[in-house]
């Protein structure tokens, strides 16, 4: 149990309001260092889920047992908790980015693959159909009809993972690549430091936004047949 | 390091009945961790329930059931685990409790939701046209029908719950993670095998966790509304992340 501290100390201090700029501006080094730290995480984990991530959805797709097994060890993967994730990977791999990097891509790929696979089920068998029976071969029905009509599952799996990851980055903290999880837990532990809490909080949850805009305004650009439902 | 020599530590440490027994051991880290859990799902089932129910009886606030989804999902557990403490709520289990319960609601939220929303609009109308009273609909028919959503919903909560709160510990709260924790304190080269251990006890109860729920699941659900392969949450599932 962590120690029961009085109310007032050390919370209500006014050197220890909820948000102060002189914190982020005399430990902008840390902060931006945290920031590159959390979106290098995030991309690459995101982009390697995507790339592994796709092609065995439509691997699965094809391939019905595949698509049991896939779905099944997702579903068990999903149960297990990022520490618990991190004990067994850190004493292997040890302090580093790529211990919470190989994490972060096992969780979001489960992400992607399960969306991309409900999007390329939800491909009408008519219009497959229809699409064969117009001439089109395997590569073509998938490359033409069921890959643009899978897209909006594959791009929400894509926009989830990437929110998650964003989240989930912060548990790295446990091998030292948190990301803003480095600067929350580091203020937590310098006397409950609340200026810096808040810095890594808001870091956060900025980054998932901006991750989330960045998403939506991809899916217009390569889906431009949803713009005008969307507006 | 060495990989055989970790899983040989791992086992080592395992087999140490002090490991288990200790007034931090295994069990009663097992103990807490399951309260804590079951504290925080209760609180999450009393606020999202009634809610959810009350939302999907009177047929609005989807934009909010999945408001509410997208927003928890964003917030790092971290960040509620620290802040927590530092407000009114204080320090110890409470905050914990709070923070878990936040991440409880949206799956809980979303089943009860779409478990009323789901009822066919036939079976209300005949309902109706029976004479029943919108409670009675409400009593008799839409939570009847319900009950799958609910325990998908409890399911995937709880599930959520019991492995999130793994992460307690690094605020030093308590739990299951507090193994892993101390392992990580000691360094790799020493607490090496701790650190695996905790990270296998901590696995296996939601592995072990996650199947007593559904066969209790299966068990709760009415025979008429059993189907193979039907999971009552699948619905609400379908945009599936992981538990932080």
């Amino acid at each position: 149990m962590p120690p029961l501290v009085g109310w007032a100390a050390p919370l209500d201090d006014p050197r220890n309001p909820w948000f102060s700029w002189r914190y982020v501006r005399e430990n902008i080094d840390f902060l931006t260092t945290a920031l590159q730290q959390h979106v290098t995480l995030t991309v690459v984990a995101v982009a390697v889920a995507a790339a592994l991530g796709i092609p065995l959805a439509v691997l699965a797709h094809r391939v019905p047992w595949l698509a049991g097994g896939v779905l099944g060890v997702s579903g068990a993967l999903y149960t297990i908790p990022s520490l618990g994730l991190f004990a067994l990977l850190g004493p292997i791999l040890g302090h580093r980015a790529e211990t919470v990097l190989i994490g972060l891509v096992l969780y979001a790929l489960l992400v992607v693959v399960r969306n991309a696979l409900t999007g390329l089920r939800q491909v009408p068998a008519d219009v497959r159909e229809a699409a064969t029976g117009m001439g089109y071969g395997r590569l073509g029905l998938l490359w033409r009809i069921e890959l643009p009509l899978a897209l909006p599952g594959i791009l929400t799996g894509l926009r989830l993972a990437t929110v998650s990851t964003v989240a989930l980055v912060t548990v790295g903290y446990v091998v030292g690549f948190g990301g803003f999880g480095n600067v929350i837990l580091t203020g937590f532990n310098t006397n409950f430091y609340r200026p810096e809490i808040m810095a890594g909080t808001i870091g956060c949850l900025g980054l998932a936004l901006v991750f989330d805009l960045v998403w939506l305004g991809v899916g217009r650009l390569v889906m431009p047949w949803t713009r005008r439902r969307a507006a | 390091m060495n990989l055989a020599e970790l899983w040989r530590q791992a086992m080592v440490w395992l087999n140490d009945p002090l490991n288990w027994t200790n007034p931090d051991g295994i069990f009663a880290r097992t103990q807490e961790h399951l309260a804590i859990s079951a504290a925080a799902v209760a609180l999450g089932c009393l606020v999202a329930w009634p809610l959810g129910v009350w939302l999907g009886h009177i047929g609005r606030g989807g934009p909010f059931v999945v408001a509410v989804g997208n927003l928890t999902r964003a917030m790092p557990t971290v960040a509620l685990l620290t802040i927590l403490p530092l407000t009114a709520v204080g320090f110890g289990y409470p905050p914990i409790v709070l923070a878990l319960a936040v991440f409880a609601v949206p799956p809980l939220l979303a089943n009860a939701y779409l478990g009323i929303r789901e009822v066919d609009p036939e079976v209300r109308d005949a309902a109706r046209g029976m004479g029943m009273s919108g409670r009675q609909v409400l009593a008799r028919v839409e939570l009847p029908l319900a009950v799958p959503y609910f325990a998908g919903g409890f399911r995937t909560a709880a599930v959520q719950v019991v492995a999130t709160a793994t992460l307690a510990a690094f605020v030093n709260g308590g739990g299951l993670g507090m193994i892993i924790s101390r392992g990580f304190g000691l360094g790799i080269a020493s607490g090496g095998g701790q650190i695996v251990a905790g990270g296998l006890v901590v696995i296996a109860l939601c592995l072990v966790l996650e199947g007593l729920l559904a066969i209790g699941e299966r068990f709760v659900t009415p025979r008429g509304l059993r189907r193979a392969g039907h999971r009552g949450g699948s619905a609400a599932d379908a945009p599936l992340a992981p538990a932080s």
